[in-house]
């Protein structure tokens, strides 16, 4: 079993490092590069190859008109929204998980970790069932003239549920590495506690909070299970661009469908981008003050 | 005397910490927050399960297109968890152990399926494997169906639990280093005793925590499978698809019956979450609290760099 090992674990490290001593690295790299080329990389091509088959102008007719931008509005304008939402009060779910204590805390900590959990359809009902006219809070906020369900604002409910364990997931670390010294020095120096919150730990966990942000937004733009039963789904209105191309795919319209998703991918990457470079500032930024 | 030491104490406290009033103040929000966020929707899919009773919530759940919508989810994640583990530890090891080039990229690339919609997914293998896709004109000459039937099903709950189990993994083991396996090995192990035996228990915790969200993961997966299923009732409905069917329906017991075994197991996936974090502190602290001169191979070149 290990004779594929032997073969050319050692032939690798000779080559690469003479300092490599464990083995499995051909294999292992060998291996994950492997199954990432046949789940991730073939299919992804194949999603960018075939919007060779539409003409440029036929490319830029499907992605631009008018059902679609209203979609991309909605999409980006509710995730936005929601990761907003969830940073300020990830913040604070973060801070009082880390810098208080009260009952039942461990229990609390344990159910920020709910929407990764929990199936995002599960979810949809759930909220819709909640919000709808006859739910347990919608009742007494139609009354009031609120009206969440089938709206753009139940979409970004649904968005700031599932975003929800990002910011405080990448921020609890963070503060609990945060040197209390420092806080200290600034006290006696005179600080009071809102310029200590603002000048010694904002821009110490600025990086985290910002990936949380990013890392939540980037969720929500993607998602499709919670939003659906929310939403309501009228088209311009409070349609999101997965449903556009899931109604395009059921019309048979694949070339549509797929450039729709190309947009889609790329806005994608880009933000894949963006969280990898807040990451790297956030190891820059720990790294320096420890 | 005693006064001025409880004054200063006092004082050191208030440099790092607020005024009670802003504390119980700040955790009231949390919990009003997360009450309506968390806890609230948790609850009200078991009163709307049970809405007509516990007869009505079994009736459901008895229903045979319910039980093949179960056997098609459990068939489905018995196959994604396992090739998703060896694909995470296999990652792990060469990222977490190594120094290549391209190295960070590579996670990068680990990362994708996180930030890709499940629904693009979906459509990733349909033009791959579908009837006008890549393979698809073979495939219906040999008569093998992925889209519409179980291996699309299955192949999209791959790609959406791709990275959990990597992601867990890489920085547990970049934190730990490796000196404990470099001493394994030149003490005459063979790759795999120090596999078993050095590595597996010092990530068991993050690992099972890895499988434990790969498999809820999978069994909750609903856009990517919707756009690969068809949604053939009795065929090719997992449990999520089968909720939205019995909810589209207006049936709605039904629809939160069947919702309410998924939420069952998030809260199942919780607990466990939460015991394998409180052992690996626990361990962690142990460790931490072994004398020094206890004669393992790491505190030799480790511990004595790090302080």
């Amino acid at each position: 079993m290990t004779a594929a090992q032997v073969a050319v674990a050692p032939e690798a490290t000779a080559r690469r490092s003479p300092r490599r001593v464990l083995p499995g690295f051909g294999l292992t790299l060998g291996y994950t590069l492997f199954y990432l080329s046949v789940i991730v990389l073939i299919p992804l091509s194949a999603l960018f190859l075939r919007t060779f088959s539409l003409t440029l102008e036929q490319f830029w007719v499907a992605v631009t008109s008018p059902r679609v931008m209203a979609s991309y509005r909605l999409t980006f304008g509710a995730s936005l929204f929601a990761a907003v939402v969830n940073l300020v009060f990830g913040l604070l779910v973060a801070w009082v998980l880390v810098r208080y204590k009260f009952p039942g805390k461990k229990i609390v900590d344990a159910l920020v970790d709910l929407p990764f959990a929990l199936p995002t359809a599960v979810a949809g009902i759930s909220l819709t069932a909640l919000l709808a006219g006859n739910g347990w809070l919608g009742q007494y906020l139609e009354p009031m003239g609120i009206k969440l369900a089938f709206t753009p604002a139940g979409v970004v409910i649904a968005l700031i549920f599932i975003g929800l364990p990002f910011v405080v997931r990448t921020v609890q670390p963070v503060l609990e590495d945060a040197e209390k010294e420092l806080e200290e020095a600034a006290t006696s120096l005179g600080a009071t506690r809102l310029q200590i919150f603002t000048k010694v730990i904002l821009p110490h966990i600025l990086p985290a909070l910002m990936t949380g942000f990013a890392m939540a937004f980037a969720r929500a733009i993607g998602e499709y299970g919670s939003v659906i039963f929310i939403a309501g789904n009228m088209p311009m209105v409070s349609e999101i661009t997965p449903l556009i191309i899931i109604g395009k795919l059921e019309q048979y319209d694949y070339a549509g469908a797929t450039a729709v998703a190309v947009v889609m991918l790329v806005i994608s990457f880009v933000l894949l981008l963006v969280i990898n470079a807040l990451q790297a500032w956030q190891r820059r930024r720990t790294g320096s003050v420890s | 005397m005693s006064g001025g030491a409880t004054r200063v104490v006092r004082r050191a406290k208030a440099g790092t910490t607020e005024a009670a009033w802003v504390r119980y103040l700040l955790i009231g929000i949390t919990l009003v927050f997360l009450f309506l966020f968390l806890v609230l929707p948790l609850a009200a899919v078991f009163t709307e399960a049970l809405r007509k009773g516990v007869g009505a919530y079994f009736e459901a759940l008895k229903e045979p297109d319910a039980w093949s919508a179960i056997k098609l989810t459990l068939i489905a994640t018995a196959i994604a968890v396992p090739l998703n583990l060896v694909f995470g530890i296999c990652a792990a090891w060469a990222i977490a152990k190594f120094e290549f080039r391209g190295k960070a990229f590579l996670t990068t690339l680990v990362d994708l399926p996180f930030s890709v919609s499940p629904v693009v997914a979906g459509l990733m293998y349909v033009l791959v494997f579908g009837a006008n896709g890549w393979f698809g004109p073979w495939l219906q000459a040999h008569d093998l169906k992925v889209i519409f039937a179980v291996p699309g099903i299955v192949l999209a709950t791959v790609f959406v639990t791709f990275p959990f189990i990597a992601r867990e993994l890489i920085p547990l083991m970049q934190a730990q280093g490796n000196d404990e396996e470099q001493a394994a090995i030149v003490l005459g192990a063979t790759g795999w005793q120090t596999f078993w035996r050095v590595t597996l228990p010092n990530i068991k915790w993050g690992l099972l925590y890895g499988v434990i969200l790969t498999n809820a993961r999978a069994m909750g997966e609903f856009g990517a499978v919707s756009v690969v299923s068809g949604h053939i009732r009795g065929q090719t409905n997992t449990l999520p698809l089968h909720v939205e069917i019995l909810y589209n329906e207006y049936q709605s017991v039904a629809a939160f019956a069947v919702a309410s075994l998924l939420a069952i197991l998030a809260v199942v996936t919780l607990i466990i979450k939460s015991v394998a974090e409180w052992r690996q502190e626990r361990e962690q602290r142990a460790a931490a609290e072994l004398p020094p001169e206890r004669p393992t191979p790491v505190s030799t070149s480790s511990s004595a760099s790090a302080g």
